[in-house]
């Protein structure tokens, strides 16, 4: 169930399209549901993030992953154990660029003894890097529907994303890759025990429909061969928000554009908002140097204090002065009161 | 539960059906009830405990009652979910933290093998991302609109009693070591979530006894252990007794003298329980070697913080004695011992809850000038790195041969590792201490280092079989160095851990004694004016004093 439902529903979605483009109502998914996918989007996303940044952080908490800022002949390790802005900085370059946290990932196995055996476990790490990279490079790619004329960045990059030149048009490697790291990313997720036993629809539906995605996507270029200029016409009058759909743009790009509206609106209310939340995370972005510098907490009472000096003193007194242990306030004449304040 | 053998549970860690064995349950974990036996679960706080508490922090503990986990009437509050949900709110309100760590999670399974409680044990809901998920799918049905639309589909479901249970069973599977944080590729701090969970439980009134009862003994009396004034007085004064037959040197500490340059704070367990008594006769050695002007302080006489484990206020009352302390005194700075949690709440809490500390100087070393600038705010130094300093500026005359008897390997205790990064000064420390060091495997030490299974409170008897099935992945690694260089003493700098790991090397790795650092420290000074050593400070015979 928790995978065949979000299987289902991406299905449902493709048909949902191709019925809907199909008796007329190009408008509809051409312009109106990308513009409101969008619309959705940005401001759930802003939505989320500003959510996150109401709700102070009262402590500082890294995760210290390396030796800090000590003595002065100790080596410190400046990017798992940062002290300072540009140190954290480079921890967060190194965890959003390179995934640093998963590359230091092991797997344990315990067997008769019992003893415990880790090995390195590093494909999940090589997996998500494929696919977060391939995505950025056809998300990239994309600019050059949108954008008159095309910014030379993205030329560059398509000259090297279809460096091989395999086929005509030329394959991108990028297309191959995702759908790969998508394939083997689902695999892990259906193959590890484990990775199987947390998984929820909602890991499954995103995977099913990025893939979806890609394949439209692909389909369009290398076998139905869809009219680019008609596409592109499109592309730059939503992006100038004059958008008109000129011709028959073929039933596959109705249903990859439908598609990617609803990741667009599924994006803010999901998992997928790691991508935000990665910048955010109050064990990686802060310096680890709370014994140096003050950090303020807003909700902080300053009323709440211990309970006192003078109390306990008056519970022990006694017991302190027969015990030599010096008092603030002497013993009186007469036995004192052993009040609990 | 507390009479298992080693073989018995050894046998059933590695084959018993667990998803650590390849076992898959056949119902989704959120069809799996919690289910208390005895042995499984650590006993509920007395009334007394939580009415203490809730005098000076009314509300924040709950009802207090008698009740039985094991019933199915856990007598809660009749409003306890609306107390629960509000509660969670409000937290989330106040922790940026929390809202990420519940938000941001894709489930990718890579914390699913880092949790001690999960390797030895290996029922799902040890994986952080489901223990999170316990607290998470609730988030999800209460405070998200996807939740709210797909519910189960979207991994949300209700707070029952049921999920109560089990939020009771497995945040007090977790003793907050946060080895799960350092590879979440978010850096998801499940100690985070613990920490919530058991705010939120401890307002219906559901507490813990073992962690209620030093709380209380700690405002108090200053000390979990509940030690008066005078007993802890007189309890070092033993302490200085063994010091002198053992060395021939006298030495006499004083007690909440006001005027002393520096306060000293340790763990009190250091006063009064072996293995720590000799590490703190080894601070006492270090003290008087150097001449050190420090006092100790009868009200300010813990270092550990067991509020840390129940909430912010009480961590936070628990703490401020350390700083009202040193203001009464007059020291001009603090110098804390060989303890974990103490050192987490220092290091990460201490100066936003209590501070400024502007009343105190910047520490500075009186021995070698060293101005410690990573402490320039709280003013507290850690004791493994002050004597890092003076040995590396030549202070100490240091003879490791005095603990040729030891073959050392080093516990990085989580705090210290995952929430400071104090990890080369204790080796350095140790590296000219003693002659035999041995590393344990490197996915066991340092930022991946294991919990003793047995922290934030859950050091107590009646879940033996958990602590021993949690210690185990900490065990295996000293069991690895024992066979390949025979060592023969485990060290760290936590008190808990000092309790706790002897227990458990006992168990799984018998023959292993454990200490704190500068317990072999203290061994290995050589005082002006001591007589000849044919002992250690356990009275253990030195190599070549065997008689």
């Amino acid at each position: 169930m928790k995978i065949l439902y979000p299987f289902v529903a991406v299905l449902g979605l493709i048909v949902i399209a191709a019925v809907g483009s199909s008796i007329g109502m190009e408008a509809l998914f051409g312009i109106v549901f990308p513009y409101l996918a969008l619309l959705i989007f940005i401001g759930g996303f802003i939505n989320k993030v500003v959510g996150w940044a109401k709700s102070p952080v009262p402590f500082r908490i890294p995760t210290t992953c390396g030796q800090a800022n000590s003595l002065p002949w100790i080596k410190q390790d400046m990017l798992d154990c940062p002290s300072t802005t540009p140190g954290v900085i480079g921890r967060m370059v190194l965890e959003i660029f390179l995934f640093r946290s998963l590359f230091r990932n092991t797997q344990a196995d315990v067997y008769d003894g019992p003893k415990l055996r880790y090995g390195s476990s590093k494909y999940l790490w090589l997996f998500a890097l494929l696919f977060h990279y391939s995505f950025l490079v056809i998300l990239v790619r994309h600019l050059r529907l949108f954008a008159d004329p095309i910014p030379f960045f993205v030329n560059i990059l398509e000259f090297a994303d279809g460096f091989l030149q395999i086929g005509a048009p030329h394959i991108y490697q990028s297309d191959l890759v995702i759908i790969g790291a998508i394939a083997l990313l689902f695999l892990r997720r259906i193959l590890l025990t484990n990775v199987r036993y947390i998984s929820l629809p909602a890991d499954y539906f995103p995977l099913f429909l990025i893939f979806a995605i890609a394949v439209t996507g692909m389909l369009m270029r290398y076998v139905t061969r869809v009219d680019v200029v008609n596409i592109k016409t499109l592309a730059v009058g939503l992006a100038t928000f004059k958008p008109v759909i000129a011709g028959d743009l073929g039933m596959m790009f109705y249903i990859h554009i439908f598609l990617v509206s609803t990741l667009l609106v599924y994006f803010p209310f999901s998992k997928l908002m790691h991508l935000g939340g990665v910048f955010m995370s109050p064990t990686r972005n802060l310096a680890n140097n709370s014994r140096m510098v003050r950090h303020i907490n807003p909700w902080n009472d300053p009323n709440l204090k211990p309970h006192s000096y003078a109390s306990y003193e008056d519970e022990y007194r006694e017991f302190m002065v027969d015990a030599g242990i010096p008092v603030d306030k002497e013993l009186p004449a007469e036995t004192p009161a052993a009040e609990e304040a | 539960m507390a009479n298992m053998k080693v073989g018995e549970l050894g046998v059933s860690v590695a084959r018993e059906p667990s998803l650590m064995t390849g076992a898959v349950p056949s119902k989704d974990w959120w069809d799996v009830p919690a289910v208390f036996k005895p042995g499984n679960f650590c006993y509920p706080a007395k009334p007394e405990m939580v009415e203490y508490h809730s005098k000076s922090l009314p509300g924040k503990f709950g009802e207090s009652r008698v009740w039985d986990p094991q019933s199915d009437d856990w007598k809660l509050p009749e409003n306890w979910k609306e107390i629960i949900i509000n509660g969670l709110k409000e937290r989330l309100d106040k922790f940026r933290s929390l809202k990420i760590f519940m938000d941001c999670c894709v489930r990718c399974g890579a914390c699913a093998d880092k949790c001690h409680f999960f390797l030895g044990t290996g029922d799902p809901k040890n994986m952080p991302v489901l223990r999170a998920e316990l607290m998470r799918s609730i988030y999800r049905n209460e405070f998200t609109k996807a939740g709210k639309i797909l519910g189960k589909l979207a991994g949300a479901r209700e707070m029952t009693f049921g999920v109560l249970k089990e939020w009771f069973m497995y945040f007090y599977q977790c003793t907050e070591c946060r080895r799960c944080s350092v590879f979440c590729p978010y850096g998801i701090d499940t100690a985070e979530i613990t920490m919530m969970a058991r705010e939120l439980l401890h307002l219906v009134g559901v507490g813990t006894n073992w962690i209620l009862e030093p709380a209380a003994n700690s405002n108090r009396t200053g000390n979990h252990m509940g030690l008066q004034p005078h007993t802890l007085k007189e309890n070092m004064e033993y302490l200085c007794d063994d010091i002198e037959s053992i060395t021939g040197i006298k030495i006499t500490p004083s007690w909440n003298r006001k005027g002393a340059e520096i306060l000293i704070i340790n763990p009190s367990a250091d006063v009064f329980a072996e293995p720590g008594i000799y590490t703190c006769m080894g601070y006492l050695l270090l003290f008087e070697h150097i001449g050190l002007d420090y006092t100790f302080s009868t009200y300010a006489s813990e270092g550990g913080n067991f509020g840390s484990f129940t909430n912010n206020e009480l961590m936070k009352r628990l703490n401020a004695k350390m700083y009202a302390e040193a203001k009464r005194l007059g020291v001009k700075w603090i110098l804390g011992g060989e303890c974990g949690h103490m050192w987490r709440v220092l290091h990460q809490y201490m100066d936003t809850m209590n501070g400024p500390a502007d009343f105190l100087e910047m520490p500075k070393s009186p021995l070698t000038g060293t101005v410690f600038e990573n402490a320039a705010s709280t003013k507290m130094v850690h004791l493994t790195e002050f004597t890092a300093d003076l040995i590396r500026h030549g202070k100490l005359k240091i003879d490791p041969s005095r603990n040729n008897h030891r073959r050392v390997t080093y516990h990085d205790s989580c705090n210290p590792a995952r929430a400071m990064g104090l990890l080369d000064e204790p080796r350095y420390v140790l590296k000219n201490v003693v002659n035999s060091f041995h590393e344990m495997p490197e996915n066991t030490i340092r930022e991946s280092t294991f919990c003793c299974g047995s922290g934030t409170g859950l050091n107590t008897g009646e879940i033996m079989d958990l602590r021993m099935r949690a210690g185990l992945p900490r065990a295996n690694a000293v069991q690895y160095v024992k066979d390949k260089h025979d060592v023969n003493t485990l060290s760290c700098i936590c008190a808990i851990d000092r309790a706790t790991l002897t227990a458990l090397v006992d168990f799984w790795v018998p023959g292993t004694q454990v200490c704190g650092v500068s317990e072999l420290v203290g061994n290995a000074l050589v005082m002006d004016g001591e007589k000849e050593r044919e002992s250690g400070l356990r009275f253990e015979p030195l190599e070549g004093m065997e008689g």
